[in-house]
């Protein structure tokens, strides 16, 4: 009995989970409330290094001073840098395995200073390259997150 | 020891839901304002410390996320270290950094938000998933047994317990960054519901969200920024065991340990004597009484009928938590450090309930379960 039971060398969590209420402050609440409503980035400009933080973020790290002039930057913007996944995980957000294989990229959208991270189409014909024009394909229905956006596509860009 | 100095203070308001700010926010205001308050520019500071803890961030490197709102990425960015644990632990390592002598200032941060997690699943997570996680234990049901054993043990009757809401409640009324501020009676407290007896509802700290910072410097660099100081005395950090089925929960070593050893190296030989007023870490009310057993202030057992004195009343022979304490205002891991910045804004003689003629204070933090590490800071005018 007891040889049976050394099977037994591990144990699942089960279904727990955290929920959260993370706080998008003022910058990002600003920052989904025009994507959701006008398909529209906006970023935080530097007063001083004329920086443009896309998301948007308070504060200028290497400056050390409050961020306050908001410019549109995008929609369309070039990669920065790419890879494509070709195995699934876990979606944090859905708990959906996405069908593979798909792109993910850093995206420099027009006007931008840094970088804004999503999926990236794959291209009907060739490959994704560093630095090809890429615009946002938006979703139909709009909730003010990362997924008003579907994904990026090099295809009309 | 080298003489190391506590030259800028400055802590957020407290309260129970910051929605409209982030962490970087709140930790973006401390830091600016303790710069203000020690007339400091951020290229002033020789090196970063923040405190945090991935769990109630709701991320992992929760620490380094506050770094630019710390100003550790000014200029080329300067050196930033992190510690996981209350403030006070964030602060003890921020002096030894300078007694490294590697650094003559250090800027302590430290912020949490319990408004964006579920306080009860996370610390349920702090214990053993094989044999504890699953019943559901939590902070709040450690609490709960370890008052259960004190109380037992000593014959604590509630009603002294309650004192400790009582009196600090109303001490919080003057304090503009308390979270709960009310006039109670000892009948209101034991009225209130009890989600772990024998705790009640009302016995138990706020969650709160806010941040707070300070900074260490060197004698000489306090000096030459005509600072006003307030001089680190004595310091000492312990922990006990984790395992709470395994700890003598009507007493605390760990904090016994740590505040006879600061006591020696400040030279303090009565602490209830020798001390004019202490800032004290009660995450329940029983650990007011706990905790002043094990920090010398009266013998063992004595806690109750210590508070029920009125000695630890503003106007008593050593006031405990004028500032309204941690009952009054408890952001978990913000909550030590702000412990250190009430008593040096006593010191100063610039605190809402300003003690007469403080010359010399305690400040006390903990961490863990039950109080499982404590930290206790003896801070000095002169
Ligand atoms: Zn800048």
């Amino acid at each position: 009995m007891v040889k049976k039971n050394l099977n037994l060398l591990t144990l699942t969590n089960g279904e727990s989970f955290q929920p959260f209420r993370y706080a998008l402050g003022s910058a990002g609440a600003r920052f989904f409330q025009e994507l959701k409503d006008n398909n529209r980035f906006m970023g935080l400009r530097c007063a001083k290094c004329e920086k443009v933080y896309i998301p948007p973020r308070n504060v200028c790290g290497p400056c050390f001073e409050p961020l306050k002039d908001w410019v549109q930057v995008g929609p369309e913007g070039s990669i920065y840098s790419f890879t494509v996944l070709r195995f699934a995980f876990i979606d944090p957000e859905t708990g959906e395995k996405k069908p593979v294989p798909y792109g993910y990229g850093f995206i420099r959208l027009d006007g931008a200073s840094t970088n804004l991270q999503h999926f990236l189409e794959l291209p009907k014909n060739g490959d994704l390259k560093i630095g090809m024009r890429v615009r946002p394909v938006f979703a139909k229905n709009a909730q003010g997150n990362m997924r008003d956006i579907v994904h990026f596509s090099v295809d009309g860009a | 020891m080298d003489k190391i100095a506590v030259i800028g203070v400055a802590q957020t308001p407290f309260s129970p839901n910051k929605s409209g700010e982030t962490y970087a926010d709140l930790a973006y205001e401390a830091t600016t304002k303790a710069l203000e308050d020690a007339g400091l520019a951020i290229a002033d500071i020789g090196n970063i410390i923040t405190t945090s803890n991935d769990f109630w961030d709701g991320r992992t490197i929760s620490s380094m996320a506050v770094g630019d709102s710390a100003g550790a990425a000014y200029g080329e960015g300067k050196n930033i270290s992190t510690v996981e644990g209350d403030g006070t632990l964030g602060a003890f390592y921020g002096m030894t950094r300078i007694l490294s002598g590697s650094y003559e200032s250090t800027l302590v941060l430290a912020h949490s938000k319990l408004s964006e997690g579920n306080n009860h699943l996370i610390t349920n997570a702090f214990f053993d998933p094989t044999y504890e996680r699953a019943i559901g234990m939590d902070s709040l049901t450690a609490s709960a047994l370890q008052a259960q054993s004190y109380y037992n043990r000593y014959k604590i009757p509630p009603r002294q317990s309650a004192l400790a809401v009582v009196k600090n409640r109303a001490n919080a009324i003057r304090n503009p960054n308390a979270h709960l501020q009310e006039e109670l009676t000892i009948e209101d407290v034991l009225r209130s519901p009890q989600p772990a007896p024998p705790i009640h509802e009302m016995e138990i700290a706020p969650e709160s969200d806010g941040a707070a910072a300070l900074i260490l410097t060197t004698e000489s660099f306090a000096k030459k920024h005509g600072a006003k100081p307030v001089w680190i005395e004595g310091v000492s950090f312990c922990a006990e065991g984790h395992r709470l089925g395994e700890r003598r929960l009507w007493e605390s070593p760990a904090l016994r340990q740590a505040a006879q050893k600061a006591y020696k190296m400040a030279g303090i030989d009565n602490p209830r004597k020798d001390i004019d007023v202490a800032e004290i870490y009660e995450a329940c009310s029983y650990q007011e009484l706990l905790w002043s057993e094990e920090l010398g202030f009266c013998a063992q057992g004595q806690g109750g009928a210590f508070i029920e004195s009125r000695a630890t009343q503003l106007k008593g022979e050593l006031p405990i938590n004028p500032s309204g304490g941690c009952l009054s205002a408890h952001a978990i891991i913000v909550a030590g450090l702000v412990r250190i910045i009430e008593a040096v804004l006593q010191l100063r003689g610039e605190a809402v309930n300003q003690v007469e003629d403080a010359k010399r204070a305690l400040a006390h933090g903990q961490y863990g379960l039950a109080g499982q590490s404590h930290c206790v800071w003896i801070l000095g005018k002169n």
